[in-house]
């Protein structure tokens, strides 16, 4: 058997160069509570406690602690930071009110995917989280496109925290957090993408009721100095455990979304990839955002390929990279894939060709010669359960 | 019945000329939630290194290689239904499949479990 860790998909395939991995401000804290750490997006980070199975059941059912500090933490400033996000991103930014937090995208002029991220309106600037393995790659292209006096801040003395699950309300709640300003909503008048921030003690907290799971949750921006303090006092919580890399994966699949460098690259598009509620109906009308005249396009006519859920039979998963066919025909390719603890069966994200697009499609998918039989359904292939 | 190990985390137990192979109590744990086991077909004949076998993770597909050369004369029919059972009892009730060796010389090529044990430390 080759090195399993060997097999786990890296999110910087395109690194050019090979360095030793960083470690995080909680590398101790997850050794020390059993993880089994793994080389991503360039660090050392917790793929496991006690097992992926077991820690995402955990999560469905009460409440899953992730340190997701990998990630990058941006602000936008200056006079003008609306117009200078908007001529980059197709969401309606100008739309966005204060408090509020919206998925978006980066796109290169060809309308390709360069990465998808979360924008936060924070009154006086805008927060944006982007992901791990691209988030260089980010800053270099908002800073050659965004006007000189706009500030770009990278905020590397934050981690982020994301607690995710049914009791993720309840446990978070414990905590007492305090509203840091008298206009601004305590916990639990957040709803799904609404963002406020707290005091935790005298520990400042920038929360965003939001994650990656399909799940009730939240996302908690705090200094580095504070996350272990953090860490441990959720996870004191009996309804709370610390949760790996490997069960966010599968949360995310479960939940149908996509995640980058997988299901999402500069050679897929927001239609193709089932993306185009992230286009603001004002910039539908208006475009204006780098890659408007492609995506404005293919909005108009129908992209030739669209990003769909597949559910196998059997127990065995088709992964990244699986062809998939109808009758002898290719017609697309696995893009993620694993088996779903919650409903016991394999599933997987695919592209495929528009015409074998439609839920009920039956194709079949090509696994080391072996022919799978799967179903095109909806997705999420598991329901979310946001607090709206 | 004596129990031979490879580099690559697989067992073969043998007796007389029939050897039961599985992989070890390390490699499940490295390995994690196994969801699935794709099994050679009985009669398949078999090259030492071959990969007649993969063992399915919720994170990877791992191959499991043949650690010696001959036919399979039996595969654990056990795990199509309950493929954990490699997690729980990876060394005795998760076996794979079981050969009828054709060259049981290939065996001298093997560890046994104390120096497997010291190739695991050194890891």
């Amino acid at each position: 058997m080759p090195d399993p860790e060997e097999n786990w998909p890296e999110a910087n395939d395109n690194a050019e160069e090979v360095r030793e991995p960083d470690s995080l401000p909680l590398d101790a804290w997850h050794r020390a509570s059993g993880a089994r750490m793994v080389e991503f997006a360039g660090y050392w980070m917790p793929v496991q406690y006690e097992g992926i199975i077991a820690e995402h059941l955990w999560t469905r059912a009460h409440a899953g602690l992730f340190d997701v500090s990998h990630m990058g933490q941006l602000t936008v400033s200056g006079e003008g930071a609306v117009a200078a996000l908007e001529a980059l991103l197709p969401g309606d930014i100008a739309g966005l009110a204060p408090g509020r937090t919206r998925y978006s995208l980066l796109l290169d002029e060809n309308g390709g995917i360069l990465d998808d991220l979360m924008v936060t309106n924070r009154g006086d600037h805008f927060y944006i989280v982007v992901n791990g393995a691209t988030k260089w790659d980010d800053i270099g292209h908002l800073r050659e496109h965004l006007p000189d006096a706009i500030t770009l801040n990278y905020l590397d003395e934050h981690g982020l925290l994301a607690l995710q699950g049914p009791e993720a309300a309840q446990a978070l709640g414990a905590l007492g957090l305090r509203p840091a300003f008298e206009d601004t909503p305590a916990l639990s008048d957040l709803t799904f993408l609404q963002a406020a921030p707290f005091y935790w003690g005298d520990v400042p907290l920038g929360v965003s009721r939001s994650g990656y799971t399909g799940e009730d949750g939240f996302e908690i921006s705090v200094r580095e100095g504070d996350l272990a303090a953090l860490a441990d006092a959720l996870c004191a919580r009996s309804e709370v455990k610390p949760i790996g890399l490997g069960a966010r994966d599968s949360l995310r699949l479960e939940a149908g979304l996509p995640l980058y460098g997988h299901d999402l690259s500069p050679e897929t598009n927001p239609i193709s990839a089932g993306l185009s509620f992230a286009i603001g109906k004002r910039r539908r009308a208006e475009g204006g955002f780098l890659g408007s005249e492609k995506v404005l396009d293919l909005l108009a006519k129908g992209a030739p390929s669209l990003r769909v859920g597949l559910a196998l039979e059997g127990r065995q998963a088709a992964r990244e990279g699986a062809l998939v066919l109808a009758g002898d025909q290719q017609v697309g390719a696995i893009t993620s894939g694993g088996f779903s603890p919650s409903l016991n069966h394999p599933v997987a994200m695919a592209y495929v060709s528009a015409e074998h697009s439609a839920p009920g499609t039956a194709l079949t998918i090509d696994v080391r010669g072996k022919r799978l039989p799967a179903k095109v359904v909806p997705l999420p292939f598991v329901p979310h359960r946001y607090h709206r | 019945m004596t129990t031979y190990y490879t580099q690559d985390h697989e067992w073969i137990s043998v007796d007389g000329a029939t050897g039961t192979v599985g992989i070890t109590d390390y490699a499940q744990g490295q390995l994690g939630d196994i969801t699935f086991v794709e099994l050679p077909e009985e009669g398949a004949t078999l090259s030492k290194g071959d990969a007649p076998c993969v063992v399915d993770s919720v994170k990877a597909a791992s191959d499991v290689y043949s650690p010696v050369s001959g036919t399979v004369a039996e595969v654990n029919e056990a795990l199509a239904d309950a493929p954990e059972l490699v997690n729980t009892d990876a060394e005795e009730g998760g076996w794979l499949f079981r050969l009828t060796l054709s060259d049981p010389a290939e065996l001298a090529s093997l560890m046994d479990r104390a120096a497997y044990d010291a190739f695991v430390q050194g890891l």
